[in-house]
């Protein structure tokens, strides 16, 4: 069972890199992009039958650092 | 007094650490590897080193802040041993949730190595006790995620009781309030992106990180 966790940062946080990228978008010529935030995405490949709250658990404990981010799951379809 | 300094795999500046806390209390520090699970007994001080514990894999100090010593390193602090995170050391107190806030990427996206104006702001803890409540005073710097961020609640509640140690007097990395260092709630740990071991003797281009280690030993001894 797969499951895609989204980490990105809390808005209102500064997002140093997702500026660069804003920049270097700019720079490339392309118009009209007004803000860039950049992120992670972690693919856990799990076993079966491991509980929604589990993932919840692991993101908290590890994969966010819930100070500055948020985080989403998207789960397979069982 | 009987030290420790914590070893993460890819920690740099641990021997750095080593030789200025023996310099200053004329006892070697306990080398801790992060897989052992217990402090030595009658550790009186923990000192947690810079460098790129595990690579900055996920975030700067994320692995090394869940690796089998820190549960070691969090009970003894909830206690008040002393704990001094240099640079890395921070980043890893922060996300073991010994210190509040965040270290991000430097706002200028550069590895920043140079050495930067401070000024102390409280001389009333045991960290900075040798040094004078508003005094400058130059440390070097080296590091690319030093931008120290926290919500603004929590950065007045830092200034209003004292627990801003350190801040920059220049331009470094976009730390919100040249925050360059902080305490904890019981004033027992110390978290600086600055790297007081690395101006101990005149060698260094400076000797203003002495004293930290000095007034430590005074006020732990």
């Amino acid at each position: 069972m797969k499951a895609r966790i989204f980490v990105t940062l809390k808005p209102g946080v500064l997002d140093p890199q997702g500026k660069a990228i804003h920049h270097a978008l700019g720079a490339l010529g392309f118009a009209g992009v007004n803000d860039v935030r950049a992120g992670k995405l972690i693919e856990l490949d799990l076993a079966e039958g491991t509980s929604d709250a589990d993932i919840e658990a692991m993101c908290r404990k590890l994969l966010a650092n819930t100070v500055i981010e948020n985080f989403r799951v998207e789960r397979d379809a069982p | 007094m009987n030290s420790a300094v914590i070893v993460f795999p890819g920690s740099n500046c641990d021997r750095d650490l080593k030789v200025a806390i023996e310099a200053v209390t004329g006892r070697a520090p306990a080398m801790v590897w992060h897989r052992d699970t217990e402090l030595p007994a009658g550790t009186g001080l923990i000192a947690i080193p810079g460098g790129f514990s595990y690579g900055d894999y996920l975030r700067s100090g994320a692995m090394a802040a869940r690796s089998p010593i820190m549960q070691a390193v969090i009970e003894a602090a909830a206690k008040g041993v002393p704990v001094l995170g240099i640079c890395n050391g921070f980043q890893v107190l922060t996300e073991a949730g010994l210190l509040p806030g965040a270290l991000m990427r430097n706002a200028g996206l550069h590895f920043v190595c140079r050495s930067v104006g401070l000024t102390v702001e409280t001389s009333q803890s045991i960290f900075t006790s040798a040094y004078s409540a508003g005094e400058e005073i130059v440390i070097p710097v080296a590091h690319h995620d030093g931008n120290f961020q926290a919500d603004g609640e929590t950065l007045d509640r830092l200034e209003g009781q004292g627990r801003v140690a350190f801040r920059y007097r220049e331009q470094v990395n976009g730390s919100a309030r040249s925050i360059a260092g902080i305490l904890n709630d019981g004033g027992n740990v110390l978290g600086m992106m600055p790297h007081p071991e690395r101006a101990l003797e005149a060698a260094h281009g400076g000797t203003d990180g002495r004293r930290l280690f000095e007034g430590l030993l005074e006020a732990v001894a």
